[in-house]
């Protein structure tokens, strides 16, 4: 069981952030059940604008700062 | 442990006020107070303060004694409370212990926030240092997008819908247009509620409660006493604090307040009564959300019924279970540290039948309900007048 692979447990999409996120918006977050256990509250790579929904399967990408980047498994 | 009423209540009006510093909004409050329980300062045995970041907002720290000597409170213990959003349903629930306990007599209890003097990106991480800063607000959550995940969730696992988070929204801003303190008096449709500019999907601005100045106070006194000070005492029937996790993705079930469940089932075998029995309450409705899991948690519905419970009209100022007939953190406004003191004298003015054109004809018992970021803390607090 890996903790890069995980299932959207629920997410939202931020419009109105703090000075820190302001020119991220609009940007995904999710709290992803991870398979090995544990959730972690994540952000949502889309690039091309993709969203994920609740019961997605995503997986890790990369840790920036301490935080995971998920992107969702086609 | 003996038992103790509210004796006194004084508010300022909740808004935007530019020429108004925190001393200013808390001691305005505060002599309201005293006065309506015909009280003098050198009569209080010690004091309270809600404030949830006084220091972040306005600068000053070491706030409660800076309230209380400006109030002419001099020599007694003055202690500040900070429980994010519950900051001053907690300094409440400390001060009645104190005097239930016999300890203290005369306890005056304020709450304070100026927010307005911050521009909202800085508000928004203010308010979301009550969050995990280490997790989930480092990855970019705000306190609005906390609760719209919780708003997904619930959706999902539900069928909550839009429209009965808008009900919520358009039922509390119905009442705040009667309540003159209240910040926003204006009557809002279901289809503004429905088509606010997007915060944090599904929430929409009119989800999301308002960005305020104001306080709030309260004077505890045994109850035994209370006609010394006022001839309309109500009595604090039952209380109780609960705590859990701080970040949203620790807990189990993010539909569910356990710190609500756990208060007000204490809160209500200390009363000795049900949901069933309780007339009217404030709730927490920092975001529409709130209110709908609120009304769940406390057993006024279902699971998963808020919402419908809701849009049937049931929790309207007609219906049959009022909720939060001063308009709510929605509309009356949410000056963060002085919202739970704020519940405490809306009840109060309604079972005092001084609530004017919000007036409810059941009113002798009361619950209100103060949650604390996306419910790590929660107070509840059970009012009645028999």
């Amino acid at each position: 069981m890996s903790e890069a692979t995980g299932t959207i447990y629920t997410e939202t999409v931020v419009y109105s952030a703090t000075e820190a996120f302001a020119a991220d918006v609009p940007y995904q977050t999710a709290i992803v059940a991870l398979d090995s256990g544990g959730r972690v509250t994540g952000r949502i790579i889309s690039e091309h604008g993709e969203r994920v929904r609740i019961d997605d399967r995503v997986s890790r990408m990369e840790v920036r700062d301490g935080v995971p980047f998920f992107r969702k498994i086609p | 442990m003996r038992p103790v009423a509210v004796v006194g209540i004084g508010k300022t009006p909740f808004g935007a006020f530019p020429d108004r510093d925190l001393r200013s909004l808390a001691v305005e409050a505060g002599e309201k107070c005293l006065n309506n329980g015909h009280t003098a300062p050198s009569q209080v045995d010690a004091f309270f303060l809600g404030n949830f970041a006084g220091p972040s907002f306005a600068g000053q720290n070491h706030l409660a004694p800076y309230i209380s000597n400006a109030l002419g409170i001099h020599g007694v213990p003055a202690t500040r409370v900070e429980a994010a959003c519950a900051s001053s349903g907690s300094a409440f629930f400390h001060a009645y212990n104190g005097v239930a306990s016999g300890v203290y007599d005369t306890v005056l209890v304020v709450g304070v926030e100026k927010m307005t003097c911050q521009p909202t990106p800085k508000v928004t991480e203010i308010l979301a240092g009550a969050g995990d800063c280490a997790g989930e607000i480092k990855a970019g959550s705000t306190f609005a997008s906390l609760f719209a995940m919780i708003a997904r969730r619930h959706m999902h696992q539900f069928g909550t819908t839009r429209e009965h988070l808008a009900a919520v929204a358009v039922k509390n801003h119905a009442n705040g247009a009667l309540n003159p303190d209240a910040q926003m008096r204006k009557v809002i449709t279901m289809e503004q509620a429905m088509a606010g500019k997007p915060i944090a999907d599904p929430l929409n601005l009119y989800d999301c409660s308002l960005i305020s100045d104001g306080a709030a106070a309260v004077l505890l006194a045994p109850a035994e006493r209370a006609g010394e000070f006022t001839d309309k005492p109500v009595r604090v029937l039952g209380i109780a604090q609960a705590s859990d996790f701080l970040a949203l993705d620790q807990k189990p079930d993010i539909t569910t307040f356990p710190a609500v469940r756990r208060a007000s089932d204490k809160a209500y075998n200390m009363a000795g009564v049900g949901p069933a029995d309780i007339q009217l309450a404030e709730l927490h409705d920092c975001f529409t959300i709130a209110e709908i899991i609120a009304i769940e948690d406390l057993g006024f519905a279902a699971r998963g019924e808020g919402g419908p419970f809701t849009l049937a009209g049931h929790t309207a100022r007609t219906g049959d279970k009022p909720i939060n007939t001063s308009g709510g953190l929605k509309s009356k406004g949410h000056p963060v540290g002085a919202t739970g003191v704020a519940q405490i004298c809306d009840l109060v003015l309604q079972m005092r039948c001084e609530a004017g054109a919000r007036q409810v004809p059941r009113h002798s018992l009361g619950l209100a309900q103060n949650l604390g970021g996306t419910g790590a803390t929660c107070v509840v607090t059970i009012l009645g007048t028999v």
